[in-house]
């Protein structure tokens, strides 16, 4: 289940420079553990008691996973993630 | 005070004063960090009063708090007007209620002042483009801005934005992007684009300097209260930016000695269809569920807020509340203001009248309170409330044919 993880690019600095990430997993849980299994420092900075910091968001193609099943949302092969800050808005 | 960082606002680690807007250790949002007294000597009250007093006519006349020198652009902003509203005090029981109307901006709209602070940051560290993604007043003022200084813009918004909004940005010469997606999506595209491009996208990576503008209203309604605070101020929420930097600017300026007493309450409005951090602030809760916007109040409909923690802490901390109210309330909100002080107001401001009327209908108001609105936006932008809502007379070009009707319709009344 080869899944692709969009870096923002206040993380690249983790992960080498890399912008997107090829991993496996079946859930957001099991795919962000595979992107902190290659890059360690990740964890710490976007984790939070077995969770996410609150200013992280996380989309499964496109929809925020707040409105899926958070972690344990399923994402597909071929599937994509997007990680990005929570600070934006004002219409 | 001049601005001497950033600093992310959870977990303090300070940043150079540049397009950045989160915290790479902790993703938190950053802020701008300004002097203190132990790093640089206080300016005397009196002075600083003094050279305020001599400023322009407009929000740069506080150039002593921003992040900016921001002079070098025609289009001025702020410095709006602050009216005492004695009749709509009067019909909800109240003794002293003020209106600040900040659709009196270029654009109509209290973003003029965010978008001045932004744009000005934005030229002074070379960008030669700025952008946005907006549903409406964020558009139009920064097609304004961009034209009034000269840079190229880019403004996205969603494709199914109504035509009113779309020609009242296009007209400046923007570069108009319609995505096919919603608002939602459209921010999340300009988050990831803002990544990539060396754009200033006022509301994203020059957040930091954008949200200062808004302390400005704060600093006004002080001045033009004689330099005195209000004991309650009624504000909309939607991202919560707004609301919190209105405390900041009450904030430093208690610390700076402009001005004496104690912050006022803060009391926070939002449409019950998009209602997140009222939600949580009746459910005791310290952080928003995010949820998906319902309501006529477009200009408020943001899910996912941002600053909802902070607006939820300052409500606490300050002795006030947040509330929300229905599309029929808020349509009553924007009646209820024409009707008593002549301003025609957007849906947002409908959402702020309405709360305030709650308040009031609950007893929540000290008869003595002087009370704030904030008035943020204009009813032009959403004429399609006003459909309804009252009758025409409908007559032959007679003298009869008017006398007839006015014995119908009001005569009869």
């Amino acid at each position: 289940m080869a899944v692709n993880v969009k870096i923002p690019t206040q993380l690249r600095s983790a992960t080498g420079g890399e912008s997107v990430a090829t991993v496996d997993g079946a859930t957001v849980g099991e795919v962000l553990d595979a992107l902190y299994a290659r890059y360690g420092e990740l964890r710490q900075r976007i984790a939070e008691d077995g969770g996410l910091r609150r200013f992280v968001n996380v989309y499964v193609d496109g929809e925020d996973i707040r409105f899926l099943a958070g972690l344990d949302t399923p994402v597909g092969d071929g599937g994509e993630v997007t990680i990005l800050p929570a600070v934006a808005g004002g219409r | 005070m001049p601005p001497e960082s950033l600093r992310c606002k959870e977990c303090k680690t300070e940043y150079p004063l540049e397009a950045l807007y989160v915290c790479e250790r902790c993703f938190g949002p950053l802020e701008v960090a300004y002097a203190t007294e132990t790093t640089s000597p206080a300016i005397d009250p009196a002075e600083l009063k003094r050279r305020i007093q001599a400023g322009p006519g407009s929000l740069w006349r506080y150039a002593d708090f921003l992040p900016t020198q921001g002079r070098g652009y025609p289009l001025p902003a702020g410095w709006t007007p602050l009216i005492r509203a004695d009749r709509l005090a009067e019909e909800l029981g109240l003794r002293e209620v003020y209106v600040k109307n900040d659709a009196a901006n270029p654009t109509h709209s209290f973003k003029d002042r965010v978008v001045s602070v932004a744009l000005a940051r934005a030229r002074e560290l070379g960008f030669k483009t700025i952008a946005c993604a907006s549903t409406g007043n964020l558009a139009n003022a920064v097609a304004a801005h961009a034209a009034a200084a000269g840079l190229e813009s880019f403004v996205f918004i969603p494709a199914d934005l109504e035509e009113q909004k779309i020609l009242a940005t296009g007209i400046y010469g923007t570069n108009l992007v319609s995505v096919n997606g919603n608002y939602d999506e459209v921010n999340r595209l300009c988050t990831e684009l803002a990544g990539e491009h060396e754009w200033a996208f006022v509301n994203i990576n020059l957040r930091p300097y954008y949200a200062e503008g808004s302390k400005t209203l704060a600093y006004e309604i002080v001045e033009q209260l004689s330099w005195e605070l209000p004991d309650r101020v009624v504000a909309p929420i939607a991202s919560g930016s707004l609301f919190t930097k209105l405390a900041r600017g009450f904030d430093e300026w208690l610390e700076a000695g402009l001005v004496a007493g104690e912050l006022p309450r803060f009391n926070g409005a939002q449409a019950a269809g998009c209602s997140p951090v009222a939600q949580a602030f009746a459910a005791g809760r310290d952080f928003c569920q995010p949820v998906k916007p319902e309501t006529i109040a477009k200009s408020l409909a943001i899910g996912n807020p941002a600053d909802g923690p902070y607006a939820l802490d300052l409500a606490r901390r300050s002795g006030g509340r947040i509330d929300s109210v229905t599309d029929e309330e808020i349509r009553e909100g924007i009646r209820l203001l024409a009707r008593t002080t002549g301003i025609f107001t957007e849906t947002a401001g409908g959402v702020t009248t309405a709360v305030l009327k709650q308040l009031a209908d609950r007893g929540e108001i000290d008869r003595d309170e002087r009370v704030v609105v904030l008035i943020t936006g204009e009813g032009l932008k959403t004429l399609e409330c006003a459909r309804g809502t009252f009758e025409t007379w409908e007559i032959e070009p007679t003298a009869r044919s008017f006398e007839q009707a006015r014995e119908r319709l009001v005569l009869a009344a």
